[in-house]
């Protein structure tokens, strides 16, 4: 899988999130994502990235691995 | 009937202050992000129980729906689930998973 399509998954769910999408290995199946969006203002970490793995939906079966940083706008 | 497997997660979560769910063991951990959890409880210095999901399909599965969370590790605390790696060292950086463990071990 490409960045990409992980980019691009989480711009629909996350309209207004900046978003940092790299493949780490080069290997297509890990990634390390950083998400910065208001959505997450007050959102425990836990719910946060429970937000993202819904977002990816029928993406996450294909990602091995996933190092996520969320952040709401000034942390 | 209810699930065996989820069961034993909730004996194993009433019975541990800290419980771990990983890939492999704390001596020898079958995956980074196992490994990097393990370190960082190591670090903190109380006793904590862990599972290896690599060993007990059922139980990978399991835990996976038993907290909507669909990676390993994960790591709970006080029978509640607090996260899995990238959460743990997050909270290991700002000092809150220090004072979460502290506070646990001092009830």
């Amino acid at each position: 899988m490409n960045p990409d399509e992980i980019r691009q998954s989480l711009a629909s769910a996350f309209p207004d999130a900046e978003i940092r999408a790299e493949d780490s290995t080069g290997g297509g199946d890990h990634f390390a994502v950083h998400i910065t969006s208001a959505s997450f203002a007050g959102c425990s970490l836990v719910e946060r990235h429970q937000m993202v793995y819904r977002a990816l939906g029928t993406l996450m079966p294909r990602i091995h691995a996933l190092q996520l940083k969320t952040d709401a706008p000034g942390e | 009937m209810a699930d065996p497997a989820i069961t034993e997660i909730e004996n194993e979560i009433r019975n541990n202050k800290i419980m771990i769910y990983m890939k492999g063991t704390p001596s020898f951990p079958q995956c980074g992000f196992s490994a990097a959890t393990i370190e960082v409880f190591e670090e903190l210095g109380h006793p904590f129980g862990s599972a290896d999901v690599l060993s007990q399909p059922a139980k990978r599965d399991a835990i996976k729906r038993y907290s909507n969370w669909p990676t390993i590790p994960q790591v709970y605390v006080d029978g509640k689930f607090i996260g899995g790696c990238d959460i743990v060292r997050e909270m290991h950086a700002r000092g809150e998973l220090k004072k979460l463990v502290d506070a646990s071990f001092a009830a």
